[in-house]
């Protein structure tokens, strides 16, 4: 296996547990992951039917702190953190002042002057540096190194960590957090994730980790858990048209392209990129963010190129075999002339057009508690 | 470690033949299909196509990733496993038997002297020929 990434890759404090567990360890980002265990599409679908447990320790979490926190994030972040209560957490995006995306990333609240971003392993650094260059007026605490975050993700997620958390994880609701003991660990435990299933993503220190994971490995056998590699983590998300910092979003893209505009908040007053995202909407997007079937066996992937009416239309920006579909599914950006839901496209693979049709996402139906 | 049958031919692609007179049965080996993963796309040339030794007859795709198919030998595709990219997964589960790919009549008998023994393919992936 070689390494396109340039320096050392770094390891989440779950590394040797993998190794031993007999996954398949990549470069993802910077970082040596499991991109398998037993094989992508037994842990999708251990997901969707059973539970699954995955190390995302490698992604980042920034603390923000101050009488002026809310102001700071107010002017970084895309979504009105104003409308937070202490104990939710909110989907939210970095933007450029050209309208193209730094990252996106979840915002916790944890009382009335401290919050939390959870941001992509990719762009800690320059994440990092975005965030305390342009947010003066708050004290920013880099926990990145300190953390690790386990996923626990599907239908059985909620009755597994209810049996060895100490206090209600029941009652959380989507989208919101508590903090509590989870195998006599301590964690925040919060009801989100990236795979569209209900669940929990739990945040604990770094050296924590590793009894977390082997606490929830054993009380969640008769459950038919199953360690998730980050193979099916991107089948799991691209099924809920999910975006990936990199692939379907990242600086030559603006929200409103990237059909984010839910999370763009102008009323709420100036941040960055404002001016060019309201800019984009008065004049509409020129290419949209889609969800395409394939009509025949045939896998899409990311860089092929999307054809519509015999032209050009754009390029896919995440594809795969959607193991719940059974067939191949992908994201891509088009014109927006070619962006409405039924509209017949072509997908360029080995050089021929393959018939591919933009569909109503998510693609499979989400399980998230919304309630 | 995956098996290596003793009675086939090997090449360093991972590919696998079994030579029956002026005949050889290509497919993909235990090891090659472990590495992939799960196989969900295979597409093969028709009947009557020609194919070269070493070049590409073909692809395989998993969930993740596109990988070319390389013919072990030269000559002309004389049959084609039809049933395999309806049930791709038979790579997976038996690459030896139902996860055949192609028969082809060999035009350089001689050429299958050059592919590599059943030692000398476990060799091979002993020492971590993946790429």
């Amino acid at each position: 296996m070689t390494s396109h990434e340039s320096g050392p890759l770094k390891r989440t404090p779950l590394f040797d547990v993998h190794v031993k567990a007999g996954a398949r360890m990549v470069p993802f980002g910077g970082w040596e992951m499991p991109v398998q265990y037993t094989g992508i599409v037994e842990e999708h679908r251990a997901v969707r039917s059973a539970v699954g447990l995955f190390d995302i320790s490698h992604m980042g979490e920034f603390e923000v702190e101050g009488p002026g926190a809310l102001a700071v994030l107010q002017r970084l972040c895309t979504n009105d953190a104003s409308t937070l209560t202490r104990g939710q957490v909110q989907y939210s995006l970095l933007c450029f002042p050209e309208g193209g995306i730094v990252d996106d990333l979840t915002l916790y609240r944890f009382d009335d002057v401290r919050y939390m971003l959870t941001v992509n392993a990719s762009n800690i650094d320059k994440d990092w540096a975005w965030v305390t260059s342009n947010g003066a007026g708050a004290t920013w605490r880099n926990m990145s190194a300190d953390t690790a975050l386990l996923a626990v993700q599907g239908p059985r997620a909620e009755g597994l960590v209810q049996r060895l958390a100490d206090t209600d994880v029941v009652g959380v609701r989507y989208y919101h957090f508590t903090r509590g003991r989870v195998a006599g660990v301590p964690a925040v435990i919060s009801r989100t994730g990236y795979t569209g299933e209900d669940g929990f993503e739990l945040y604990t220190p770094a050296g924590e980790a590793e009894r977390l994971w082997h606490a929830l490995m054993e009380a969640g056998r008769s459950d038919g858990i199953q360690p998730i590699g980050l193979g099916a983590r991107d089948t799991l998300r691209l099924e809920m048209k999910f975006a990936l910092y990199g692939n379907d979003i990242d600086q030559t893209t603006n929200p409103l392209e990237a059909g984010l505009g839910w999370v763009v908040k102008p009323a709420k007053g100036d941040f960055i990129g404002r001016d060019a995202i309201e800019a984009m909407r008065a004049a509409g997007p020129p290419r949209k963010l889609v969800g395409f079937e394939m009509q025949e066996r045939q896998v899409p992937r990311h860089g092929y190129r999307i054809l519509a009416g015999g032209t050009p239309a754009g390029e896919v920006t995440s594809g795969s075999f959607s193991p719940s579909l059974e067939r191949g599914v992908g994201m891509g950006y088009v014109r927006t002339d070619a962006s409405a839901i039924g509209t017949e496209l072509d997908v360029e693979i080995r050089g021929a057009g393959q018939r591919a049709r933009v569909v109503r996402t998510p693609f499979y139906p989400s399980k998230a508690k919304k309630s | 470690m995956s098996k290596v049958p003793a009675d086939l031919k090997y090449t360093k692609e991972h590919e696998w033949a079994k030579i029956d007179g002026d005949r050889a049965r290509i497919g993909i080996t235990a090891f090659a299909q472990e590495q992939l993963g799960d196989v969900v796309f295979v597409e093969l040339p028709k009947v009557g196509a020609k194919v070269s030794s070493m070049k590409t007859f073909g692809v395989v795709e998993s969930v993740k990733a596109v990988s070319d198919l390389f013919a072990p030998l030269t000559g002309e595709v004389v049959e084609v496993n039809a049933e395999l990219p309806k049930k791709p997964e038979a790579v997976n589960s038996d690459p030896y038997g139902t996860g055949w790919m192609i028969v082809i009549k060999m035009s350089s008998p001689a050429e299958a002297a050059a592919l590599l023994s059943a030692a000398q393919y476990e060799q091979l992936i002993a020492g971590g020929g993946a790429h």
